[in-house]
């Protein structure tokens, strides 16, 4: 369907003009009483927020394609954005499995990726600490490869309890969700066995 | 004005209400033998339209924690679980019998998904002093929330008690339709999102087509309870523009049996009370002043 | 079955409404009434735990009225196969298979073999019989090896043979009378009998039915044999590799599909692979663990797909003179499983933990097991996009209020990392039909927020840039690791690493098309064989984004699935076997012999030139030794398997056990439970007591759990949304109206669920959606909660997954958490200290030690086999 009325009420406030008239003929009251609607409850009645009224959507500098991050039946979703703020998020209706529909979790995408819920720092607790303290990114990063390398170390064999060679550690252990990529699997698998770590354990097995 | 413009059947709402020129008259029909109580019309609505969260309670009304349509709800999902005496069936007496052939027949779960109805005649709209309430060019009705000041009249004009106010601001709260998802030629959010098309959105005359073949072939499966809510234009709101089809009686699912407008003696009484009237529009622009 | 699809997978069910719609009849069976089974034209409650038993009987009706669809059992499945005289089934044994070693508690499979396979092949398959092997499993989903499949095997096309599948097949289900699904399952002869007229009138030439499951099958200690059974009913009625018909497994994530195709699990590789054991000393005997010298289909180049994958992980480094760096990769001995795992953090022996978008602390089962593994780790990582409860456990855990955890004395160290959300970074998700969709970034993510795919390229930096110049052997494989993907605004690029997971011709640097360019000589690098193709003609294919609308139902140019972009497996099947569709309203894929080639509405899962009269030479193996007519190309004899002669752990049939923790008796079999299920019998992982063992009174209730429409798993992406918390916002348990009398449970009131782990509290919901069941002329009743609450978040509670215990799958090493016993009491649990006291007291009077459910072996006359416990540490 096409959106005609909006064009023309848009041409009708441009008529309307401006100076003392306009704000007059703005009062619903006075429009009631002078134009083509009597009962004042229809375009008499329309506010200026409501006349210049669009779908936030029609603002997006950019739209991506993408796919829900809930279940596995791969919906399409549709991401609108603006500023590098995402504005909305709905279903694709091109997608052959979903056809633009999205449940209540898929419908709550927005919220997900825009909500206060986010977390956005590195946090940190010491052994025995009682609270959380913020630590920069990249000492984080430093902090993790010292201890990878350690817990590696203590729980490395060469050999297991048989003289068989496993050259393996069982110092490391990982667990991952199934909303990862593709490609982040493997980069996690990939690292993990060159580190000789195998606990490396999915979603999938629960 | 026309006969018809506070009560009874009226083909033409948007052009009743001013619009020359309008797009075809546009509502939802929600059929609820399709619904599956997944509450993504609920969700979808609010991301949409901003609305915020209402109350963390069980209600304990089966799946049901909305519990009834109110400015933080706009689409409401109601669950009736109806028992084998609800449904006037054989109960039985040992327990663990319920697992036999009848398990199927002793036992139905409707779900339907409720939002305002949009009337013909609108109640909350006639009654609404400051224009905040208004019709669309897609005969909708709409809060103007630029406009609204919380009065409140419309929380008792409407029959279905659907409109309310939002603690905090006081501003009367309803679907819109989308109506700003339609002037961008999108459909609602909640009708996009509906995963089974259970809310259908369309022009309001090829929806009531397609509501009748529904029911139709839903008798002819035996489905004899199938019935809709709000498309006959002769009943106590001008028919609506979100109507339904249910399952049941419309008690079952909490609407009312047979809603009518507040406004319908209003013709009869508009000569005697042409005083009011003036009344009314000074009331409305006090308050409308009040409101700015 | 097992599936609550409607509420579990929505947005999927608007296929199952439209089918409905066009004539379809919908059968729901599940304990549960759900919001599936109010759009089932028949709703059929069973007891939790007894989904064989029903399919079994199935099975017993489609043969016992030869039901079955003959051509297609006959051409397509094992049924004709001779198996082996020392064969002896569960009818013999009292429940249990030939070959069963009660100290380990494990099988030798070598009697389950066909007849004409030779005893020295069979024997090289007998590598189960430790307990701690995981070999069925290492075999992957391309069917496990047999030895002489490619050969003629001995079979009898009448099915009249005693010793043929079809007969074996008839005898083991012969005793799945309706009068015995009823007494198990608790369904009543007629409701079954309505379900199997349905099934078998909606099979055949003219129709197909489907059958849809989900965790409700995987989540048991017969979780594989779930699966098993659904597979033999749709193969007996031709329902394998046809249109509207197949054995849907519905995932509960968005790339949980891809995360057993590539793999974060222990034993696989990429493309289900397995890592290899101490056994496989070079390549070539880890490629003949996968293959037979004398099998049928593409398994039989699992060779390529090996080395491809050597020379992604290893790049030049990889060469022939070094076993493409094979003695790089560590080494399994058994089970190191994620439960295994967090015992072994509890025992000290784990350092440190990666948790990545996973939160065990409320979505695995034994939630106290988890913590308590947690708080004695050096240190733990979590990345995630909130704040979730395995990250604040030792702040704000059950165990903190109980005083087994204080902050001041629990010495984890841990790292939190914001994770960039879904929308905030590129890659491929793999749905539950094995299709990769990618998806493109539409914003940055802020702050610390960062991708996995940064977090482990940046992390694999860093490593080999400390530990650059190293000259310790240990840390070869690292240092040598090819690791130079491409790199833009310091994010590593996921199409990149696509493209290499799809395979790399290196001699000119080009994308290969598909696994069959994949080579054994190093000159091919393949992250992940089955995903051979996503990059084929260097496009992205997953990205492709033809509209639905603009398509046929296939809609096969939208995004990708492997293999090949094959959208129904074995399709081959939906024809004859001279090649012609079973029907015209079935048609799928059939020959076109003047083009000399196969053709149809889905991509071919056959080579596209092979004639459906081929017969290949003799001695043929591999694809070559493929018949026109052996549709399921990735089996080793390319049959469907109606019986499963390698490959599985607890039989190759399935066969009903009660659950580990079950109120009832085996009605079937002195064997009571799963024989090869596993045990982890220690002090802090209880069982409840089952029968024969006494006391099963003090747990007298089945207890399962599942999801919510409004919620996601473990809650991180759910509770924490307000438009999402407010639609379910506390935690509740359903119980039937009797139940609630009997226990004086009130409607909105509070009620409590013990078992030997944990006690659990929750609001009351009467409904007559969990109807108590007649099960053996005695009432069971059933009670029901959703799992998804915790600590954190906006709507908070306790965590269903703490009632359960630690018993999984011999397969699979998936845990029960679909069934346990309970007690259910009114009122708010105790809190404190006072609450392991509480659980003491039910452990006493119920006689619990570790001991307690880990007899496994209970078949024959007053039998009592072994406890399968650990050694305290």
């Amino acid at each position: 369907m096409r959106a005609a009325a909006a064009g023309v009420s848009m041409e009708r406030r441009r008529e309307a003009g401006v100076g003392p008239k306009r704000w007059l003929e703005l009062w619903p009251v006075y429009r009631q009483l002078t134009g083509g609607d009597p009962l004042g409850r229809g375009h008499a009645a329309q506010s200026p927020r409501s006349a210049g009224l669009t779908a936030r959507t029609e603002g997006a500098d950019h739209v991506a394609k993408s796919i829900c991050p809930y279940c596995a039946v791969g919906c399409g979703q549709r991401v609108y954005v603006a500023d590098d703020r995402v504005l909305q998020i709905e279903g694709d209706p091109d997608s052959p499995i979903s056809r633009g529909r999205l449940c209540p979790k898929g419908s709550a995408s927005t919220q997900l990726v825009n909500g206060p819920q986010r977390a956005r720092k590195v946090l940190y607790r010491e052994p025995y600490g009682t609270e959380w303290q913020e630590l920069d990114l990249d000492t984080a990063m430093d902090m993790v490869v010292d201890r990878v390398l350690d817990a590696r170390d203590k729980g490395w064999q060469d050999v297991d309890e048989h003289g068989a060679r496993v050259r393996r550690t069982l110092g490391l252990a990982s667990l991952g969700g199934a909303t990862l990529d593709n490609e982040e699997n493997y980069l996690i698998k990939k690292l993990f066995t060159a580190l000789g770590a195998l606990q490396i354990e999915n979603q999938a097995r629960i | 004005m026309t006969e018809h413009s506070l009560y009874g059947p009226l083909d033409d709402v948007a052009g009743e209400a001013g619009y020359d020129d309008h797009p075809p008259r546009m509502g939802f029909f929600t059929d609820t033998s399709v619904c599956i109580g997944c509450k993504a019309c609920e969700v979808a609505c609010k991301e949409w339209n901003g609305v915020p969260a209402d109350d963390f309670d069980l209600l304990g009304m089966s799946f049901d924690n909305t519990g009834h349509l109110g400015a933080n709800a706009w689409r409401h999902v109601a669950f009736v679980e109806q028992r084998a005496q609800d449904l006037g069936m054989p109960s039985f007496d040992r327990p663990g019998d319920g697992s036999g052939p009848e398990s199927r027949t002793d036992f139905r779960w409707l779900m339907s998904s409720d939002v305002c109805k949009h009337c013909t005649h609108a109640g909350c709209l006639d009654v609404c002093p400051t224009g905040a309430l208004f019709r669309t060019e897609f005969g909708t009705v709409v809060v103007q929330q630029d406009i609204c000041n919380g009065c409140g009249y419309c929380v008792s004009g409407c029959p279905y008690g659907v409109i309310e106010r939002r603690e905090g601001d006081g501003r009367a709260q309803k679907c819109t339709l989308c109506y700003d998802r339609l002037r961008a030629g999108e459909e609602p959010a909640c009708a996009k999102a509906c995963p089974t098309d259970s809310i259908q959105f369309g022009e309001v005359d090829e929806l009531r087509d397609r509501a009748a073949a529904r029911v139709a072939a839903l008798h002819e499966r035996g489905e004899v309870g199938a019935r809709l809510y709000g498309a006959d234009p002769d009943d106590g709101v001008g028919g609506t523009g979100a109507f339904f089809l249910l399952m049941d009686e419309p008690e079952v699912y909490g609407l009312p049996p047979d809603p009518v407008v507040p406004t319908r003696d209003l013709p009869a009484m508009w000569k005697r009370a042409g005083l009011a009237a003036v009344a009314f529009a000074a009331a409305a622009a006090v308050a409308f002043a009040g409101g700015r | 079955m097992g599936s609550n699809m409607a509420e579990a997978h929505p947005v999927g069910f608007q296929w199952v409404m439209e089918a409905k719609e066009r004539g379809a009849p919908v059968f729901h069976i599940d304990p549960r009434f759900t919001r599936t089974s109010a759009h089932a034209d028949l709703h059929v409650p069973l007891r939790a735990g007894t989904d064989i038993a029903f399919l079994g009987g199935v099975v017993n009706h489609i043969l016992s009225n030869e039901l079955d669809f003959r051509e297609y059992v006959v051409a397509y499945t094992n049924a004709s196969f001779l198996l082996r005289e020392d064969y002896r089934d569960t009818e013999d044994l009292d429940g249990l298979f030939s070959g069963y070693d009660p100290e380990t508690g494990a099988y030798d499979p070598a009697s389950w073999q066909y007849e004409s396979v030779e005893e020295k092949h069979a024997g090289r398959d007998a590598d189960s019989a430790a307990k701690e092997q995981s070999s069925s499993y290492q075999h992957g989903s391309g069917g496990p090896r047999v030895e002489g499949g490619s050969d003629r095997i001995a079979a009898d096309p009448t099915l009249r043979h005693p010793r043929c599948v079809y007969q074996v097949l008839k005898r083991h289900f012969s005793r799945y009378t309706p009068e015995m699904v009823a007494r198990v399952c608790g369904v009543s002869e007629e409701v079954f009998r309505a379900v199997c007229d349905a099934w078998t009138a909606n099979s055949g030439r003219e129709h197909t039915a489907a059958l849809v499951y989900s965790v409700g099958w995987t989540q048991h200690t017969t979780g594989s044999q779930c699966i098993r059974a659904g597979a033999i009913v749709q193969l007996l009625l031709g329902n394998i590799g046809r249109p509207g018909g197949g054995v849907f497994a519905l995932r509960g994530h968005a790339s949980i599909q891809g995360s057993t195709d590539i793999p974060t699990l222990f034993n696989l590789l990429p493309g289900y692979l397995p890592m290899p054991t101490p056994e496989h000393t070079d390549l070539s005997s880890y490629v003949d663990s996968i293959r037979a010298d004398h099998q049928k289909g593409f398994w039989r180049a699992a060779d390529t797909y090996a080395v491809s994958l050597l020379k992604e992980f290893w790049g030049d480094r990889a060469t022939a003179d070094n076993d493409y760096c094979f003695d790089y990769l560590p080494r399994i001995t058994g089970d190191h499983g994620t439960y295994r795992t967090v015992m072994d953090m509890v025992d000290g022996k784990v350092f440190g933990y990666f948790l990545l978008g996973q939160n065990p602390a409320v979505g695995s089962a034994h939630g106290r097991l988890q913590r308590l593994g947690m708080a004695n780790l050096d240190w733990l990582v979590v990345r995630d996009l909130t704040m979730i409860e395995s990250a604040t456990f030792w702040r704000d855990s059950p165990e903190v209020e109980t005083g087994e955890i204080a902050p001041e004395r629990c010495r984890t160290e841990v790292f939190f990392f914001p994770a960039a959300s879904h929308v905030e970074k590129e890659g491929t998700f793999t749905q539950t039909q094995r299709m990769l969709q990618w998806r493109e970034k539409a914003v940055e993510p802020r702050d610390d927020q960062r991708s996995e795919l940064w977090f482990f390229y940046h992390l694999g930096r860093r490593l080999r840039e400390r530990l650059a110049g190293s000259t310790d052997e240990r840390d070869r494989p690292l240092l040598d690791l090819w690791w130079d993907y491409a790199v833009v605004d310091d994010e590593p690029q996921a199409a990149d690493v696509l493209r290499r997971v799809n395979g790399v011709d290196l001699t000119a640097d080009r994308a290969v098309g598909g696994y069959t360019e994949l080579k054994a000589d190093g000159t091919t690098a393949a992250g992940c064989w089955i995903y051979s193709g996503v990059y084929a003609d260097e496009v992205n294919q997953a990205a492709r984004r033809k509209p639905g609308r603009e398509q046929n139902l296939y809609a096969t140019e939208w995004g990708w699935a492997w293999p090949m972009n094959r959208r129904v497996l074995y399709n081959r099947a939906s024809a004859d076997p001279e090649g012609r569709p079973w029907s015209e309203r079935k048609a799928l894929v059939w020959w076109d012999a003047e083009h000399g080639r196969w053709v149809g509405h889905d991509v071919p899962d056959f080579e596209r030139d092979k004639p459906p009269d081929y017969v290949p030479e003799e001695g043929s193996v591999g694809v070559e030794a493929l018949r026109g007519d052996d549709p399921f190309i990735m089996q080793a004899d390319g049959k469907g398997w109606l019986f499963a002669p390698s490959g599985l752990q607890d039989g190759p049939l399935p066969t009903h056990y009660e659950p580990h923790e079950s109120p009832v008796r085996n009605p079937l079999y002195g064997q009571q439970g799963n024989p090869t299920r596993k045990v982890y019998g220690r002090p802090d992982n209880p069982s409840n007591p089952a029968p024969p063992e006494p006391h099963g009174e003090v747990f007298p209730f089945v207890l399962t759990t599942s999801r919510l429409t409004e919620h996601h798993t473990a809650g991180g992406m759910s509770r924490t949304l307000p438009h999402l918390a407010e639609l379910q916002p506390e935690l509740f348990v359903e119980v039937s109206p009797r139940l609630a009398r009997e226990r004086g449970l009130e409607h909105l009131g509070w009620a409590h669920l013990v078992t030997s782990r944990a006690v659990v509290e929750a609001r009351v919901v009467v409904t007559d959606r969990i109807p108590p069941l007649r099960v053996e002329d005695r009432v069971v009743h059933q009670v029901w909660l959703p799992y998804h609450w915790g600590t954190t978040g906006l709507v908070r509670g306790d965590s269903a997954n703490d009632l359960f215990g630690v018993v999984v799958d011999p397969n699979v090493f998936i845990q029960e958490t679909k069934v346990a016993t309970c007690d259910v009491r009114p009122g708010r649990r105790p809190r404190g200290p006072a609450l392991l006291d509480f659980l003491a007291g039910y452990r006493r009077r119920a006689g619990i030690t570790a001991d307690t459910g880990t007899h496994v072996l209970t078949a024959g006359p007053g039998a009592e086999g072994p406890a399968h416990t650990e050694e305290e540490s």
